[in-house]
């Protein structure tokens, strides 16, 4: 369904790549998790897959098509076939909740008739049903992240992209909004790609994990973890201590030194 | 994107512009009506050409025994020029379509008639105004080649063309229709830029709404096209407005045909279907203008 071949993607004030020749393919009907630290590449690889960016070098490619390929006036057909949520919501305060998922098939043109079915139907599937009236002010966090949920999905789309959803949710939340991403996924056979660090989630879920960090894709596995299982970690010699970090664990040979002071 | 739809958020996002929606409207109206004011002029010196230049004549004054101009030296023209110089003029038909001849008699009861009013009809006796041939040539703009003909002949004092004065009040509304034009383009770059930067903070100001659209996979057009018909709105508003303007100075200056201009310019004036015919102009320039101007300005600042 989506297919990432060495692809490279680099910012031009930017010493080293945001992504450096990824390569991993998703099938359709997946949830993914995509793990890292923050500037390891997990919203760039997101902003690939809508056509938000071009890439540098290699290939995206979505249901079959290369995006690179894609003219222009195409990108609003692909993106049609995606859904997408952030983690500040992006609703638009002035409207009421019903009228915010509304306005994604207004502004493609669906007839009324269509809408009037769609949303409500929607709001019940993300547990907002009753609650169309409301302006976004008046709901909590968790549910205003359901309305941007019900957004993306009440056009239907085979894709969702979810980028740190639960960033601005407490834990118990978090989990909510996850097990709805996972209830889509289940019964509509959604793709689901959801970039986090929110370890609880992706423990609890047991989904397939994709691991950044700078960049590289440095771990890939099904059913993984936040971070690797012991038996997973990696036998390379531990990485030269950072000097400017001063979190980092001392060097035992400078505490010697220090200790026994410079002859 | 439904109509409904689309108008509902057009009004949306005048109102909530409203105040660079009327600084739109102003500006167009201002470089708009100057530019109706333009093409007025133009047409009012087409009104009085077409008017004038069939009544314009070219008089070629006879010798009389005061006479020092031309060839005269002080002797009157006699039987045998006059009829040499009638001759002359038959030889120039068609471009010579009428002659009158006027009598120094003549020439002072229409001197008279025409200053009535003023101290100058008592200064005058007959025979002060020559006596003379008016001649109506069928293009006036070939006055030269009566003038090359009758200038220094014999028993000709001097040749007259009334159209070099009317030309001199051609000059005039030419140079007012100018600068009205140079201050309407001037104007209509200010209509422009003052657009473009509209639209720009309209489309900041709803970068919300139109980041969701992108993300949703709104075609490009259905993103543009309310900014682009709040623009063209705001325009033809303009343009309706300048129309109106153009409509109460024509009726205030000429449209009453009782009016001093229009008595003076014997009626040859523009009237209010001039206005009216300008209705097509000044609003396809608006609306162009609008679209032109939203349109790269749109392409520019929202890229998906």
């Amino acid at each position: 369904m989506i297919r990432f071949e060495n692809v490279t993607k680099s910012y031009p004030r930017s010493n080293r790549p945001a992504l450096d020749d990824v390569s991993l393919e998703i099938e359709r009907g997946q949830f993914v998790f995509v793990v890292g630290p923050s500037g390891s590449g997990k919203s760039t690889l997101l902003r690939l897959v809508i056509r938000e960016e071009p890439t540098t070098s290699g290939s995206v490619l979505v249901a079959g098509h290369d995006l690179g390929n894609l003219p222009p006036r195409k990108v609003p057909r692909l993106r049609r076939q995606i859904g997408t949520v952030f983690q500040d919501f992006r609703l638009l305060p002035n409207k009421t909740v019903a009228q915010n998922v509304a306005f994604a098939l207004q502004v493609l043109g669906k007839p009324n008739r269509a809408i009037r079915m769609l949303v409500p139907e929607t709001l019940e599937l993300v547990g907002l049903e009753g609650k169309g009236r409301r302006m976004p002010h008046e709901l909590s966090g968790g549910e205003q992240q359901r309305v941007a949920i019900a957004r993306a999905v009440v056009n239907k789309p085979p894709i969702l992209l979810a980028d740190e959803p639960t960033g601005n949710l407490d834990p118990a939340t978090s989990l909510d909004i996850v097990k709805l991403l996972a209830s889509i996924n289940t019964q509509h056979g959604t793709t689901v790609i959801m970039a986090t660090h929110d370890n609880v989630i992706v423990d609890e879920l047991q989904r397939r994990v994709i691991e950044l960090d700078n960049g590289l894709v440095v771990r890939d596995e099904e059913q993984g973890s936040y971070v690797p299982r012991p038996t997973e970690v990696s036998t390379d010699p531990a990485p030269s201590p950072d000097e400017d970090d001063l979190w980092a664990n001392p060097d035992p040979d400078w505490t010697e030194d220090v200790v026994r002071g410079d002859d | 994107m439904r109509l409904r739809y689309l108008f509902g958020d057009v009004w949306v996002g005048l109102r909530r512009n409203m105040s660079m929606a009327i600084s739109v409207i102003l500006v167009t109206m201002i470089s708009l009506f100057l530019l109706g004011l333009g093409l007025l002029a133009q047409r009012q010196a087409d009104v009085m050409k077409g008017y004038w230049y069939d009544r314009v004549q070219v008089s070629i004054f006879l010798c009389s025994n005061k006479s020092t101009q031309g060839n005269c030296l002080g002797h009157a023209v006699t039987e045998d020029q006059k009829a040499n110089i009638r001759s002359q003029l038959g030889d120039l038909r068609p471009l010579v379509k009428e002659v009158f001849y006027e009598s120094p008699q003549e020439a002072y009861d229409r001197f008279r008639e025409q200053f009535k009013d003023t101290p100058l009809a008592g200064n005058i006796k007959v025979g002060d105004i020559p006596q003379s041939y008016r001649v109506q040539l069928s293009d006036p703009a070939k006055y030269e080649v009566v003038a090359s003909t009758f200038e220094n002949a014999p028993g000709v004092s001097m040749v007259q063309d009334q159209k070099k004065v009317l030309d001199k009040l051609f000059a005039i509304l030419n140079k007012f229709t100018q600068y009205a034009v140079g201050l309407a383009v001037i104007m209509v770059i200010c209509a422009v830029l003052l657009m473009a930067t509209t639209i720009r903070q309209a489309a900041f100001s709803r970068r919300r709404e139109i980041g969701i659209m992108r993300l949703v996979g709104a075609s490009n057009m259905a993103i543009r096209l309310p900014f682009i018909l709040e623009t063209v709105i705001a325009a033809l508003v303009g343009a309706g407005l300048a129309l109106g303007l153009l409509t109460i100075g024509v009726r205030a200056l000429v449209g009453d045909s009782g009016s001093q201009l229009a008595q003076a310019l014997n009626q040859a004036t523009i009237g209010l279907s001039d206005v009216w015919r300008l209705a097509p102009i000044l609003g396809g320039t608006a609306a162009a203008l609008a679209i032109v101007t939203a349109t790269i300005t749109l392409w520019r600042y929202l890229r998906v």
